[in-house]
């Protein structure tokens, strides 16, 4: 029987304030399963309008699937947030591009006309989880030289990039990631992080309950000349640094998407209409190479070009990276269609909670730009992915 | 604020406050600045937490106390905070005063000193210049709740079960505020039950929802994000968005409080000096100044630190917080046998009240065993209908129903019971029978199944004489109502071995019951007092004592009921047969009465209607005599018969201690903690002494 694909429509999102990782962090007393549940309340309290019994799927990401990320988090969050039993739930992996695959996957299914509306985000507690813990790689990766050894730490990947694209200097990055700091510490002022953060009750048994409600990494206060004198831990004289570098984050992130005839239905207001996505796979030892296959697949299958993208929110995993991709498509290092509103650089990327932060921001700068018609949201993968989703303004 | 030194704080040396009680367990008052929501500001919010985990709560000793003054004058004299807020560690709120501080206590003065500091403390919540929050995130009690009640408004987890004032029960009055805020909140009438009324109720507990309503907590918020959520209602608050409107307290205190009072009375009828106090503080709440009234708190507190019912309470609490959690004597645990099947033989009402307690609580298979076809269909149709209420309740789900109801089987034959690690027999209390049963189930059953008797006066050891296993039988006697009663008497018999004694114990904790080890020895502790003490009364009313003074003789006890109420619980038939067993090992002390034996000939099960007047007809049988006591010699004779019984009973070795007799007759028979049970009553009216030439306990 033939079918017609749905249209799905990014209705709302929310997110955690990100903490810095670790024993001194925000988050370092509180459970990453708890801080999904509250993205997921705070999204239906936001959205009155949609009945929970309506959700088809909670989906999930977490690059650690143990601990207080296991449980088939998707479907557990679901149940420690009190939706109703009928809600099914599950986990899903692309590491740092989770959260993004969480919501193109429940996409598929709500375009396919199996679910009318879902939640897709993602968690990573990476003070809990601490990146490669617990994982056993396949020594047959290094003994059939399947990947350089480089590979399988990202920010050797990222020197890696340095070394194939020499023009991308360690000043460059500086400056890039100095733009971010500068960008996100404005955005902050003028109020525009803040409305889609949820607050989060913080326990530490030292200092008694808090309550994290802004971003724990931005620097507002950093200078060319602090970032110029950081160490470069993945190689001696390299250009890496912590400083040009989305640092070790806890955070979680969620958003509703739903089918637009389902959202115009139950009058939710859609902000950005999911025109398409891809994913490409490149060598792992220039993961941060991969946003540029896949940004290409997918304006080429729309019939785009970059020329048509008003908005880019790239992730800054690494200022390499997003410098590598700026000087594949020809747009300047300051454009102002990219990040304007800063990026992970300055705000932490809790790895696979990220991609959905990157929607979240993509949304906002939409209704202050009605203009625009295409936004992006791209992000390199660990072990040589890319992801990029094309969204549709609706503000217009 | 100024620290407020006009209210004559030079008692207050901390430094010898706080080497009073160098053993307390500090709770901390951990001060972090949260930003609030909505642009309200800054608020200073005070965790509390002691540093351990919910099994050992949140209290306040003198240390405790001065660290949370610390935290409040820190925050009082700062201009860049728009509030305070306070809440707990996980599950815990605050569970109030620490009670071995009470223990303490040696003067007036110190007794005093508890109270002002208290007061002093948590009335700077109400005094801050600025809206004070609690967020009650667990448990609050007592002195917790005070601290609450200071605060200008207080959230509450949906998922709290324990709100409540337990102070009247222990003797004490809420003295940190709670009798003067709680009726100016909620009203006098709501104010006491609160008070008074339930911590008399088997120490009932408010809900979070029930607190909500009764406006103990202007906001209720699921336990998932509690916290965050109470924070941006205070916020909101803050900015006006929120008006926290309260219901206008102009009931008829007079009303409230001559309603407290009758109730009161007619449970106590004077015999314990708190919950009065208590009903004194609220009536004058009305009218009292906040000096004033908190003046008349520390008053109250320090009369009642110093009296001998707190004392007796403490003790008794202490007894059902731990004695009662591991019975003396109990063999290493470890010797326990698996209980993984039961039966049950007889299928009356007690047989099916006990096998439907095993099928929840064991979550095993229960087989109950009938001669008769058609007691046995009623006998598990019972069990069957008590799960299929709960379930329709929604005490259980329908799942667990089913689950339920699927263990619960019935047998016309003890072959079920092959299998069986645990069997127990409620049938007619007759040794003959017993034995016969006994003998029957031994026969189908393995040798290392433990044979259980739920006899009330009957003796195991001849019970268990001609059984090839004797040493695997044990009393095992419940209280009626099964579901309610917490206590299990665990009789062991001459032969009975560590192992089975280990067994016994081990499911009576699974039953979620109290097990005191008792020896086997007529009517074991409960019902030998009950027989003697009622056997006494009884007795005055053959000699000729009218029924009424006869029956009201004990009310200045505040026993839960009066004897003859107590007699028609019981039944006056068992009653009888209790009591000629009671006769029959012990024919001097235990008589067997004309009047109750023409009573049972009679066939009247009741002395009072349902309207509670004495039935005339049973009236007419209880008169004739010639020697009638006052009231004053009825309480008398009984309550020396008491410490005569006792006195025997621990030199006989039925259980341990007094300790264990206080426990059981707690527990068993609902004494209550203003006696302490029975011996520190004893021992302090000097009738131990008088009948036993030394008192019960040091």
């Amino acid at each position: 029987m033939p079918r017609t694909a749905r249209d799905v429509v990014f209705v709302d999102g929310v997110r955690t304030p990100f903490g810095k990782a670790g024993p001194n962090g925000l988050y370092a007393e509180t459970r990453a399963d708890d801080m999904i549940v509250s993205v997921i309340r705070e999204l239906v309290r936001r959205n009155p309008a949609l009945s929970p019994e309506r959700l088809g799927e909670v989906a999930i990401a977490a690059t650690t699937q143990t601990g207080d990320q296991g449980l088939t988090i998707g479907r557990s969050a679901a149940v420690l947030a009190g939706l109703p039993r009928s809600v099914p739930g599950y986990a899903i992996d692309r590491m740092c591009a989770g959260a993004m695959t969480a919501v193109t996957t429940a996409s598929g299914s709500i375009a396919l006309g199996a679910t009318d509306a879902a939640i897709a985000g993602g968690v990573e507690h990476m003070g809990h989880h601490p990146m490669g813990s617990a994982v056993d790689p396949n020594p047959r990766f290094l003994s059939e030289r399947l990947v350089d050894p480089s590979a399988l730490v990202m920010g050797s990947t990222a020197e890696n990039l340095h070394d194939r694209f020499p023009a991308i200097t360690r000043a460059r990055a500086d400056a890039y990631a100095l733009a971010s700091q500068r960008k996100v510490a404005a955005a902050y002022a003028a109020g525009r992080i803040q409305p889609d953060l949820v607050p989060v009750a913080v326990r530490s048994a030292e200092r008694g309950w808090g309550l994290a409600t802004a971003d724990e990494p931005p620097r507002p206060d950093t200078t060319i000349k602090a970032l110029a004198a950081l160490k470069t831990p993945f190689r001696p004289h390299g250009r890496v640094t912590a400083g040009n570098s989305a640092g070790l984050n806890d955070g979680a992130t969620g958003c509703l998407i739903a089918a637009q005839d389902v959202a115009a239905e139950l009058g939710l207001d859609a902000r950005m209409r999911l025109v398409d996505f891809g994913f490409a796979g490149v060598d792992p030892e220039v993961m941060g190479i991969g946003p540029v296959p896949a940004t290409e697949t997918v304006l080429a299958r729309n019939d785009l070009t970059m020329d048509d993208i008003g908005l880019i929110e790239i992730n800054e995993a690494f200022a390499v990276q997003v410098l590598a991709f700026l000087d594949h498509f020809k747009i300047d290092d300051d454009d102002p269609r990219v990040n304007p509103w800063g990026g992970a650089i300055a705000l932490g990327h809790p790895l696979a909670s990220s991609g959905v932060r990157l929607m979240i921001q993509l949304a906002r700068e939409f209704a202050e730009h009605p203009d625009v018609r295409y936004g992006l949201t791209t992000m390199c993968v660990g072990l040589g992915m890319g992801g990029t989703v094309l969204w549709e303004n609706l503000n217009a | 604020m100024p620290e407020p030194a006009d209210r004559g704080e030079q008692w207050l040396d901390e430094s010898v406050i706080t080497a009073l009680y160098p053993a307390e367990v500090v709770t901390k008052a951990l001060v972090r600045d949260v930003q609030l929501p909505y642009g309200a500001g800054t608020m200073a919010l005070i965790t509390l937490d002691n540093g351990h985990d919910y099994t050992r709560p949140n209290t306040f000793g003198p240390v405790s106390l001065i660290a949370l003054r610390h935290a409040l004058q820190e925050v009082a004299v700062r201009s860049d905070i728009a509030a305070v807020g306070l809440t707990g560690k996980p599950f815990i709120f605050a569970t109030g005063a620490d009670l071995a501080v009470a223990k303490l206590i040696e003067s007036r003065d110190q007794a005093l000193a508890v109270g002002r500091l208290g007061h002093d403390v948590f009335r700077r919540l109400g005094e801050l210049g600025m809206p004070s929050f609690a967020f009650v995130n667990g448990a609050a009690l007592g002195g917790g709740l005070e601290l609450a009640l200071h605060c200008s408004y207080r959230t509450i987890s949906s998922d709290v079960t324990a709100v409540a004032f337990p102070e009247c029960l222990l003797g004490l009055v809420p003295g940190w505020g709670g009798t003067y805020l709680l009726p100016r909140l909620i009203g006098p009438a709501q104010a006491l039950k609160v008070i008074v009324e339930n911590p008399l109720s088997q120490n009932r507990m408010l809900r979070a929802s029930e607190a909500h309503a009764l406006g103990i907590a202007d906001a209720i918020f699921d336990p998932a994000d509690f916290l965050a959520e109470s924070l941006r209602w205070a916020a909101r608050v803050l900015t006006a968005e929120v008006t926290v409107t309260r219901a206008a307290v102009e009931e008829n205190w007079d009303q409230a409080v001559g309603m407290a009072r009758f109730l009161t009375d007619g449970k106590l009828h004077g015999a314990a000096p708190a919950p009065y106090r208590a009903i004194e503080l609220v009536a004058a709440a009305r009218g009292s100044s906040r000096e004033e009234a908190f003046t008349a708190e520390d008053e109250a507190l320090a009369d009642l630190l110093l009296s001998d019912e707190m004392d007796a309470a403490l003790y008794a609490f202490d007894l059902t917080q731990k004695r009662a959690r591991k019975a003396v004597g109990a063999p290493d645990g470890s010797l326990a046998r698996p209980v993984t099947k039961v039966g049950v033989v007889g299928a009356g009402l007690m047989a099916a009240q006990i096998a439907l307690l095993f099928a929840r609580r064991l979550e095993v298979p229960v087989v109950l065993t009938d001669l008769d076809q058609t007691r046995l269909d009623a006998g598990v149709g019972h069990v069957h209908g008590e799960i299929a209420k709960l379930a329709a309740r929604g005490r259980i789900a329908p799942d667990a129903a089913a689950r339920l109801t699927g263990l619960v089987t019935g047998s016309l034959t003890k072959d079920a019971f092959a299998d069986a690690d645990f069997v127990i027999e409620a049938v007619f209390e007759e040794m003959g029978v017993k034995q016969r049963v006994f003998a029957e189930v031994e026969a189908a059953v393995r040798p290392d199944c433990v044979l259980a008797t739920n006899t009330s006066s009957l003796s195991v050891t001849e019970m268990a004489a001609e059984l090839a296993h004797p040493e695997r039988v044990v009393g095992f006697h419940f209280f009626n109502p099964v579901a309610m009663m917490p206590l299990i008497e665990v009789a062991r018999a001459a032969g009975t071995d560590e192992a089975s004694i280990a067994t016994a114990l081990a499911v009576g904790k699974a039953l979620k019951k109290n097990c005191v080890l008792v020896k086997d020895s007529p009517a074991f502790v409960v019902n030998r007092l009950l027989t003697r003490f009622l056997g006494e009364v009884i007795g005055c009313v053959d000699e000729g004592t009218p029924f009424d003074v006869a029956e009201h003789a004990t009310d200045p006890l505040g026993l839960p009921m009066p004897p003859f109420l107590l007699l028609q619980l019981v039944g006056p038939a068992v009653a009888l047969h209790v009591a000629e067993t009671l006769h029959a090992a012990y024919p001097d002390r235990f008589a067997t009465s004309p009047k109750l034996r023409a009573l049972v000939e009679s066939g009247h099960t009741a002395i009072y209607g349902p309207d509670f007047k004495v039935d005339e007809a049973v009236a007419a049988l209880l008169e004739g005599g010639d020697h009638p006591s006052t009231a004053e010699q009825v309480r008398e004779r009984a309550l020396e018969a008491l410490a005569e019984e006792i006195a025997l009973m621990l030199e006989e070795a039925v259980v341990a201690a007094p300790e264990d007799i206080d426990l059981c007759m707690i527990l068993g028979a609902g004494w209550p903690f203003h006696l302490g049970g029975i011996t520190p009553y004893l021992d302090r009216t000097g009738i131990a002494e008088k009948v036993t030439g030394a008192s019960f306990r040091p």
